[in-house]
């Protein structure tokens, strides 16, 4: 385990470099280049001696190459500069939303994989029978549906029968806090704002969880160990939820990664509908503001966070299947 | 239950697809759309901004079978604009993505294992890193928003995709007797990479191409919702929904119908695709 730990790192460092190297070109590109981003985050235009300060700390008059490593000295240490938008500096901007998306996606996760596993195992065991047609065709609609066009439909729904009861946007009223209401009317509270924005997050991942736990678990009820078991006279439940089941959800389990990367990249659309303060919107808002230095956070900060859930998710899979080897 | 007079495998692909009733029929209807995006301005009604200030968010009736949006204008004519900027896009956007996929794909597939593969694999994986959406929306606000600048983030960001299918198909063809065969006459690695090997993999090409039209539909109607794609006059149907929004409980249709479309698209690109990969892989079972 240590072995395959200590190389599965090193494998990750070049996975880094790239996405640093192009959050970087990111901020070249950009009209007016770094020098524009980040002397204007700071109103260095208008003071001659702040923008002496900011030249020196991130090596503008520097060759380019020079000015990456220093740009990602700054980053390493969590210094991504000021948003030129909020005014403030960009850790703490991104430091403010994270809560309220780990929040959102947390609940969309566990939703997700307590509906899709059951369906798919479900739509398997009962192979072409009228079940598997409705999961199946479920699946293939809500994998071409836009999400915000699934947003606007439930707020739409919402609208005009649930009189208030749901919330279509925000992540809590205003004036339900702790001290005024208590902790159920709270709890109560954000559970109501979650509802619309999760449903919308499960609807959009359920298709590919499903598809793989449908077809992992038909891979495994064709196995050889499948017909001893059933030979031997055990029941069909212990076959099938026993022996069949627990080999099915290996693969499911390795393809996690994937499915937290698209979860996580459905929050931009469904956070900007529901104005959910979080990471999703604060990066829309950060495109269409031209606040690069926020994109740019967030870009970096993603892949680094996906990158260490799919190294999670590798680990897990070892620690479940010791067949499993690197190489 | 091979019919002994086709023996052409392109026939026989032809035959299994037709077999299939959904991607028949996803077939026809995108050949109807195609036709339509194509002779949208014989087809359309009104020019694509005619406002009548007059027809505010008139309901779907006699003359505007989908009603009119805040400015009046007909939904319909402005639905058949808008297949014209899906279908461009899906398609453009897909041909750059495939097109660099199947280079960096094949290329890789052939030299596994060296120093080509490694650089080509990881800075693929590099961008799978980064969720989707938070890559084109950042990527195609830097560039400026258009509708250009959409198919070409799309295509430039979803092309790790195809380049990890063609590897794979690389991988074991290029083990193949014929590929050793061309190899021991002396044929040059570019001639055997793109005459010999990749037209056996073009099954696996043409179905992540169908697919892949599909998906950059979607991307471009979610980046026009969010204002980063079709800009004024331009119009999308991601555009149109969102310019329903603020009227959703007035006049939901103008919201609705284009969302419709969209879904419907997608399907019939998914079905195509699926039909495809199973008349292309009669073994393949599920």
């Amino acid at each position: 385990m240590g072995r395959y730990l200590f190389k599965r790192l090193l494998n990750m460092i070049p996975l880094l470099i790239l996405a640093t190297l192009l959050s970087f070109a990111l901020m070249q590109m950009a009209p007016g280049g770094p020098e524009n981003i980040l002397l204007s985050a700071e109103d260095a235009r208008i003071d001659p001696s702040r923008a002496a300060v900011l030249r020196e700390r991130w090596g503008l008059d520097d060759p380019i190459p020079v000015q990456y490593v220093r740009w990602l000295g700054n980053v390493i240490r969590g210094d991504f500069g000021n948003s030129y938008f909020y005014r403030r500096p960009v850790s703490e901007v991104i430091g403010a939303a994270l809560p309220a998306t780990i929040q959102l996606q947390a609940a969309a996760i566990i939703l997700t994989y307590l509906i899709a596993l059951p369906l798919g195992v479900l739509s398997a065991v009962r192979r072409r029978s009228r079940i598997d047609r409705a999961v199946t065709g479920l699946a293939f609609a809500a994998q071409a549906a836009p999400s915000f066009w699934v947003a606007i439909l439930l707020i739409w729904g919402v609208a005009r029968n649930a009189d208030g009861l749901i919330p279509t946007h925000g992540i809590a009223t205003p004036g339900v806090d702790l001290e005024t209401c208590g902790l159920l009317a709270v709890l109560a509270d954000r559970a109501r704002h979650m509802l619309l924005p999760v449903t919308v997050l499960v609807f959009g991942n359920l298709t590919s969880l499903t598809r793989y736990m449908r077809s992992s678990m038909l891979e495994a009820l064709r196995e050889d160990y499948i017909r001893t078991a059933r030979a031997k006279g055990l029941p069909e439940k212990v076959v099938v939820y026993r022996h069949a089941l627990r080999n099915a959800l290996l693969p499911v389990v390795a393809l996690s990664g994937g499915v937290l990367a698209s979860l996580v990249g459905g929050s931009v659309i469904t956070e900007t509908i529901f104005a959910w303060p979080g990471i999703g919107r604060v990066s829309h808002d950060a495109a269409v503001q031209r606040d690069y230095t926020v994109s740019m956070a967030i870009l970096l900060i993603s892949g680094v966070l996906t990158l260490i859930g799919f190294l999670l998710v590798d680990l897990a899979y070892v620690w479940v299947d010791p067949r499993i080897r690197y190489d | 239950m091979a019919a002994p007079e086709s023996t052409s495998p392109l026939r026989q692909v032809a035959r299994r697809f037709v077999r299939n009733p959904a991607a028949v029929a996803g077939l026809m209807v995108l050949l109807c759309l195609g036709l339509v995006a194509l002779f949208a301005p014989q087809l359309a009604r009104e020019p694509l901004d005619a406002i009548h200030v007059d027809q505010r968010l008139r309901p779907p009736g006699p003359g505007h079978p989908f009603g009119t949006d805040n400015l009046g204008r007909d939904v319909l004519s402005r639905l058949i604009w808008g297949a014209r900027t899906s279908l461009s896009v899906g398609l453009v956007a897909m041909s750059v993505a495939v097109g660099i996929g199947t280079v960096v794909g094949a290329v890789a597939g052939f030299y596994a294992g060296t120093w080509v593969d490694l650089l080509f694999m990881r800075i693929a994986e590099a961008i799978t890193i980064i969720p989707v959406y938070f890559l084109v929306v950042t990527v195609v606000a830097v560039v400026r928003p258009s509708l250009l600048n959409v198919m070409l983030v799309i295509g430039l960001t979803s092309w790790p995709g195809p380049a990890q299918i063609v590897r794979a198909q690389f991988l074991s063809l290029r083990q193949r007797a014929f590929a050793e065969a061309s190899r021991a006459v002396g044929v040059g690695d570019a001639r055997l990479i793109f005459r010999h090997i990749l037209p056996n993999a073009s099954g696996p090409i043409i179905v992540s191409a169908t697919l892949g039209i599909g998906n950059a539909i979607l991307v471009e109607s979610s980046l026009s919702f969010l204002g980063l794609g079709a800009q004024y006059p331009q119009t999308s149907w991601g555009q149109m929904l969102s310019q329903g929004r603020q009227f959703l409980l007035q006049a939901p249709w103008v919201s609705l119908v284009p969302g419709l479309a969209i879904f419907l698209v997608v399907i019939c690109f998914n079905c195509v695709g699926e039909g495809l990969r199973e008349a292309l892989d009669p073994k393949m079972d599920e």
